[in-house]
């Protein structure tokens, strides 16, 4: 089996028989590794301790989503969304109904609106606590992860009385959701908000001053605000470096003009900062979800008849004659709804960064083309540019920071 | 629905200033521009001097059994491959989105990695699923498919089931590896 040579970018290879680079260390850290959490892999040039070089290869998760995307309906590629970054699968659902919506043209109703603002927040929670919390777990401190892992399981319980699933939510709907929010739901909800800051305290005063955590991560893999820009660097990790960029307030979607919420950014561009970054917008989005909870608008979730995109309601379906049709149309294989021979791109602030799927409709029910701009990618490609010259126990102290989810990134 | 982002009209009259005009088009807001593919280097050089910093993404479409040409404009009718290079500006938060069309048998564009550092995988990526090349590329190679594989899966005459590539992959047995 032939397998092509790794090639570095910063070390030219003479022809020479001896080369200096003969005298490094190859390592191979994945595809399956503890550390990675996921199935990648990195060729890493070492010198002793220290990382020369390091080659990230990607592609061991592929599963052609964006191929399937061709080919199911609107509706049914929620469920793909799901696998994509599946630590925060609510964050994908919506994005991905946002891009179909505004390819649609559709305003969603604002209960709807409310509750995926609800939703998303949740899902960015429980998106940091795993990345800080893994975070940790790499860098030494088990019982941190512990205390991240216990409120995401909180989390989970409330997007199971939500709709049914744990992991795989598949919550949202072409102009609107599966189900509306319960007053159960609503209470679990209320109970988290209330308990949550009490662990983040915890979590805070068991890390953030941690001294074996400080040393481990402040300097370490720094990225400065121009790199991050030129690299395509997106959410915490960007606004670590000092990017003052976040979807929710440059182009407010859903009902994020509505609340009340800091941008949070730090200037170092190191793990630490991305760290204290994605710490502090737990709080942030708690405050979105406190603020949500409390004022949800009454009225349907989903979008009317008219839009002919969502199920109406039985009453409709069994007392109208505009929702039989309606419920029929939707049901019926060769009918669907209406699609523009258009392209659009929309993206959302997902926990992990710019989330976006550029949609091609060409009239039929299911995508012409649905790329997804997955913010690991480039991420991913940043890790070269951080880990050269550090240590090679700081690998998993930047993977960890830049909080890479093969699934997302192989998609 | 997404609020509308502020207008771009001045960055697309000094577009026209210097590149004599060039086919846009706006829907739900987003503007568009088709820039023909032996100027796409200049004019997103350009761009990104005039404030739009930040790649967020290029990807491509294959339009090969599309309904409809593509609908921004009559004159591009009948390419094959769409590059679209999403921009956006990290100091106004404007965006833009840039198509560039190439057709077979060699579909090629100027590579913008010197503009963007951005440009390197997601470029890599469209090479890999598309097989349009991208001329000036440092590291041009497959990023999520196999190396050994031969096609590019994300073109329209590629079956979604494959054309069974995966069973000549080799096999490497315990001894061998």
């Amino acid at each position: 089996m032939s397998i092509a040579p790794p090639r570095f970018e910063s070390v030219e290879i003479p022809e020479a028989a001896t080369r200096s680079e003969d005298y490094l260390w190859t390592l191979n850290f994945g595809p399956q590794h503890p550390a990675t959490h996921t199935t990648l892999r990195l060729v890493l040039k070492l010198e002793g301790e220290r990382v020369v070089d390091a080659l990230p290869e990607m592609g061991y998760l592929h599963s052609g989503f964006e191929k399937i995307g061709e080919h199911l309906t609107y509706n049914q590629y929620v469920t793909v969304t799901d696998r994509m970054n599946y630590i925060s699968p609510m964050a994908n659902n919506v994005a991905w109904h946002h891009a179909v919506e505004t390819l649609l043209g559709i305003e969603l109703t604002p209960r709807c609106k409310v509750i995926r603002t609800i939703i998303a927040e949740l899902a960015r929670i429980s998106d940091h606590l795993l990345c800080n919390g893994a975070v940790g777990l790499d860098t030494g401190a088990f019982t941190f992860f512990l205390y991240a892992f216990y409120q995401r399981e909180v989390i989970y319980d409330i997007f199971e009385t939500l709709c049914g699933a744990r992991f795989t939510n598949s919550y949202t709907r072409v102009g609107g959701l599966s189900q509306d929010m319960t007053p159960l739901v609503i209470e679990k909800i209320r109970s988290f908000v209330k308990t949550f800051p009490k662990t983040i305290d915890d979590m805070e005063r068991l890390l953030t001053r941690n001294r074996i955590f400080v040393d481990r991560t402040k300097g370490v893999g720094v990225l400065s605000t121009e790199e991050a820009i030129s690299r395509g660097a997106t959410g915490p990790v960007a606004r670590a470096s000092g990017v003052t960029r976040d979807l929710r307030r440059d182009e407010p979607y859903l009902a994020y003009a509505d609340y009340d919420f800091q941008i949070c950014c730090a200037s170092a561009g190191d793990c630490y900062a991305r760290y204290l970054v994605r710490m502090q917008e737990m709080r942030e989005s708690l405050k979105i979800v406190a603020q949500a909870l409390e004022n949800i608008p009454e009225g349907p979730i989903n979008v009317g008849i008219d839009q002919r995109t969502a199920l109406p309601t039985k009453q409709q379906v069994y007392s109208t004659i505009e929702g039989t049709i309606s419920h029929f149309e939707l049901s019926m294989s060769n009918r669907g709804f209406e699609v523009p021979c258009e392209e659009s791109y929309a993206a959302i602030e997902a926990p992990n960064g710019e989330l976006g799927f550029y949609l091609a409709g060409d009239g039929n029910e299911t995508a012409y083309r649905a790329r997804c701009r997955p913010p690991s990618v480039l991420h991913y490609a940043l890790f070269p540019h951080l880990i050269r010259g550090h240590t090679l126990s700081d690998v998993v102290a930047v993977l960890g920071s830049l909080n890479i989810i093969a699934a997302e990134l192989d998609r | 629905m997404p609020s509308t982002p502020p207008s771009v009209d001045d960055v697309l009259a000094a577009l026209a200033e210097q590149f004599g005009d060039l086919p846009s088009s706006v829907f739900r807001g987003q503007t568009r521009v088709v820039v023909p593919e032996s100027a796409s280097h200049e004019v997103l050089s350009f761009l990104k001097e005039r404030g739009f910093d930040l790649l967020v993404d290029i990807s491509c479409v294959d339009y090969l059994d599309y309904r409809e040409s593509p609908m921004e404009m009559a004159a591009c009718a009948g390419h094959r491959y769409g590059l679209v290079y999403l921009l956006a500006s990290t100091a106004t938060n404007q965006r833009l989105t840039i198509r560039v069309f190439v057709d077979d048998p060699e579909p090629t564009v100027r590579s913008v990695v010197s503009l963007w550092k951005a440009a390197n995988w997601l470029e890599r990526e469209v090479w890999d699923l598309f097989g349009i090349r991208f001329a000036g590329h440092p590291d041009l190679r497959r990023l999520v498919m196999p190396e050994e594989f031969t096609a590019h899966p994300l073109r329209k005459d590629y079956p979604l089931q494959g054309r069974g590539e995966r069973h000549n992959f080799p096999v490497i047995t315990r001894h061998e590896s």
